[in-house]
C-alpha cells in the first residue's frame, strides 16, 4: 500500500506541475500588454513601462513561472490588475458561492440518481425502467443552462417561489442564500443525475448477473434483500468514479450556469477577468479548479484503492 | 468482427431497431435543414424587421420572429449549420489526431513514447472541457474556429484512450500474430487489421462525441465566445432570450427544442450503433 500510495502522489504531484506549465504559458500567448490595457490608451508610455516593472512583466519567463509558482505554494496568487487587491481575497470571496453550489449540485445530482437508477435496475425491462432511461436521455440532451432558463420562467417569473438571480450573501441567512442557489443547482444536476442514474442501473444489472447473488438468492434472501446487502454495495465503485468525475463537470460547469443567475461566484469571476483582460485572475481561477479536479480524481483513485485491494496491484 | 453479417442483413437489422430509426431520423431531419440552408431559407436570416420583432408562431413565420424581427426558422436552419459543422470538425480532429496516437501507443506498448502520449491524455482530461474552450477562446478570441478547436483539443484524448484500449486487447489476438509471422511492421499491422476491427467503436463513440460537442458549441455560443454575429447560432439565440423570456417564451424555446431534439436524435442512433454493431452488449447497458 506504501509503494501504491508513493507511486499515485508522484505522478499527482507531475499532474500539478504539468498543469501550470500549460496554463501559465498558454496564458502568456495571450496578446496585448496588461499594463497598457491598465493604464488606458492615453498613457504616458513612461508610466506604462513603470507599472511593467513593478508588476514584473520585464523578468524572463522561467522566472516569472518559478516566482508564480512559489507564491501559489505559499497561498499568494498575485494582485489583480484591475481591482488592485490581492487575487486570493477575491477567489476566496467566490468560492464561497462556487463551492456550495457544486456540492449542492452534486447532493442533488445523488439523491435523484440513487434511487431512479435502483429502480430502473430492479425492475429491469419494466414500464418504470423504460420511463426511467427515457427520461435520462432526456436529460443527457438538454443543455443545462437552458434548463435554468426555463426554470426560471416557471419557478421565479410565473410562480415567484425563488429570485430570478442573484445571491444576498451568507450573512442574509443560510436558509435565504440556499434559496438563491437552489435552482442553479437543479440545473446544473440534471444531466448529471441522468448520467448517474444510467451507470447506477447498468452497474447494478451487471452485479445482479453475478454468481454470488445467486447465491444469496439461494440461501433465501429475497429479491430486495439481496440487492440491499450484497449488489448495492459491489454496484458501487464505477458509480463513485462517476460521482468524482462529476465534481468537475459541476465546477465547470457552474461557470455558465452562474452567468444565467447573475450569482458573483468562480464563473463569472473569470469571465470579468477575460473581458478585462485581467490575466493573473484568469490564471489563478483555472489552476484552481483544474488542481481541484486533479486532487478530487485523486482521491478517488485512493478511496478504491482502500474499497479494492485488487486495483492497488493492477496499476 | 467485420464481415459477420452482410451489408444487407445489417440494414435490415437497423430498421428494426427502434432507437436507431428514431435517432437516425431525428438527426437526419437537422442535417437536411442544414443543407437546404445553403440554397433556400424561408427569410434572409440576417434580415432585421424591426416592426416585425417578437411574433409569435404565425403561418407566415412558421416559428415566429426574434427581437430584431428576424424568422427564427431560418435562424435556426442556418444555425444547424453552424452547430453541425463545429461539432463535425471538432470531432474529426479529435478522431485525426486522437486514433493514430492511440494506435502507435498500443503499437510501442510500455514504451516511453506511450508513456508520453497517455500522460498527456491524462492532463487534457484533468481540464474540465469548458474550461479548456473557454481558456483557448480567452487567448485567441471568440469565434467558431476557436471554438472548432478548443472542442477538438478535448476530444483527442477521448479517442486516443479508446482506440489504445481496444488496439491493446487485439494485439494480443492469433490473427495479429499471423500478420507478424508474415513480416508485416507495427504501423502496417495497426493501419490493415487493428483500424478496420476497432472502426465501429470509433463510430459509436464518435456518435457521442458529435452530441456533446452540440452540446459545448451551444454553450460556449450562449456564454459569447463561439460564432459572431451576424452568423446566427443557436446558443447565441438563447442568450438573447434570455432577458425577454417572460415576454416572448419561443424566443428561448425553440433554439432550445432544436438543441435537444439533435442532441437526443444523435445519442439514440449511438446507442442503436453499439447494439447493432455488437449485440452482446444489448443486455441494457447504461
Amino acid at each position: 500500500m506504501t509503494a501504491y500510495l508513493l507511486r499515485r502522489f508522484i505522478s499527482l504531484s507531475l499532474s500539478l506541475v504539468a498543469a501550470s506549465l500549460v496554463i501559465f504559458l498558454v496564458m502568456e500567448a495571450v496578446p496585448g500588454d496588461p499594463a497598457s490595457f491598465m493604464m488606458g490608451i492615453n498613457a504616458d508610455p513612461a508610466a506604462v513601462a513603470a507599472l511593467r516593472e513593478q508588476l514584473g512583466l520585464n523578468e524572463p519567463l522561467p522566472l516569472r513561472y518559478l516566482g508564480w509558482v512559489a507564491g501559489l505554494l505559499q497561498g499568494d496568487f498575485g494582485v489583480s490588475y484591475t481591482y488592485r487587491v490581492p487575487v486570493s481575497e477575491l477567489i476566496a470571496e467566490r468560492v464561497m458561492i462556487s463551492l456550495p453550489l457544486t456540492l449542492y449540485a452534486l447532493a442533488l445530482s445523488t439523491l435523484i440518481a440513487f434511487p431512479a437508477g435502483i429502480l430502473a435496475a430492479a425492475r429491469r425491462n419494466s414500464a418504470t425502467d423504460l420511463s426511467v432511461m427515457g427520461a435520462t436521455q432526456l436529460g443527457v440532451a438538454i443543455p443545462n443552462f437552458w434548463f435554468a432558463m426555463i426554470l426560471v420562467l416557471v419557478f421565479a417569473i410565473n410562480l415567484r417561489w425563488f429570485s430570478a438571480g442573484g445571491f444576498p450573501g451568507w450573512d442574509a441567512g443560510i436558509l435565504a442564500a440556499m434559496k438563491s442557489l437552489t435552482l442553479p443547482a437543479i440545473a446544473l444536476a440534471l444531466p448529471q443525475a441522468s448520467i448517474l442514474a444510467r451507470v447506477m442501473r447498468s452497474s447494478l444489472i451487471d452485479t445482479l448477473d453475478e454468481d454470488f447473488m445467486r447465491t444469496a438468492r439461494a440461501k433465501g434472501l429475497s429479491r430486495s434483500q439481496a440487492l440491499r446487502r450484497h449488489a448495492l454495495r459491489n454496484a458501487l465503485i464505477p458509480v463513485l468514479t462517476i460521482i468524482g468525475l462529476q465534481f468537475s463537470f459541476l465546477l465547470a460547469g457552474g461557470i455558465i450556469i452562474e452567468n444565467v443567475f447573475y450569482l458573483p461566484g468562480l464563473g463569472r469571476l473569470v469571465f470579468q477577468a477575460i473581458t478585462q483582460r485581467d490575466l493573473i485572475v484568469v490564471r489563478s481561477v483555472v489552476i484552481l479548479l483544474v488542481f481541484a479536479v486533479i486532487v478530487v480524481t485523486f482521491l478517488v483513485d485512493l478511496a478504491y484503492a482502500a474499497a479494492d485491494p485488487r486495483l492497488r496491484r493492477r496499476r | 468482427m467485420r464481415g459477420d453479417h452482410s451489408e444487407h442483413s445489417f440494414v435490415r437489422t437497423a430498421i428494426g431497431h427502434p432507437a436507431f430509426v428514431t435517432g437516425f431520423v431525428l438527426s437526419a431531419l437537422f442535417v437536411a435543414l442544414a443543407l437546404i440552408s445553403f440554397v433556400w431559407t424561408p427569410f434572409d436570416p440576417t434580415r432585421l424587421a424591426i416592426s416585425n420583432k417578437l411574433q409569435s408562431p404565425s403561418p407566415q413565420h412558421w416559428l415566429g420572429t426574434d427581437h430584431f424581427g428576424r424568422d427564427m426558422l431560418s435562424m435556426i436552419m442556418v444555425g444547424a449549420r453552424v452547430s453541425i459543422a463545429v461539432a463535425f470538425v471538432a470531432v474529426g480532429i479529435g478522431m485525426i489526431i486522437g486514433v493514430p496516437l492511440g494506435l502507435y501507443a498500443a503499437a510501442r506498448r510500455g514504451s516511453l513514447i506511450d508513456e508520453i502520449i497517455m500522460r498527456g491524455n491524462d492532463l487534457v482530461f484533468a481540464f474540465p472541457s469548458l474550461l479548456l474552450a473557454i481558456m483557448i477562446t480567452a487567448v485567441f478570441g471568440p469565434g467558431a474556429v476557436n471554438a472548432i478547436i478548443a472542442i477538438g483539443i478535448f476530444n483527442i484524448p477521448v479517442f486516443a484512450r479508446l482506440a489504445r484500449g481496444a488496439a491493446l486487447s487485439l494485439w494480443t489476438r492469433d490473427f495479429i500474430l499471423a500478420a507478424r509471422v508474415a513480416g508485416k511492421g507495427r504501423t502496417r499491422i495497426s493501419a490493415e487489421h487493428i483500424l478496420p476491427n476497432i472502426a465501429n467503436l470509433l463510430i459509436v463513440q464518435g456518435t457521442i462525441q458529435f452530441s456533446l460537442a452540440i452540446l459545448a458549441e451551444a454553450a460556449l455560443a450562449y456564454v459569447g465566445l463561439g460564432a459572431q454575429p451576424p452568423l446566427p447560432s443557436w446558443g447565441r439565440m438563447l442568450a438573447d432570450a434570455q432577458t425577454l423570456i417572460s415576454l416572448a417564451p419561443h424566443m428561448a424555446l425553440i433554439p432550445g427544442f432544436a438543441i435537444i431534439i439533435t442532441v437526443l436524435g444523435l445519442n439514440l442512433m449511438g446507442d442503436g450503433l453499439r447494439d447493432l454493431f455488437d449485440p452482446k452488449l444489448r443486455r441494457g447497458r447504461g
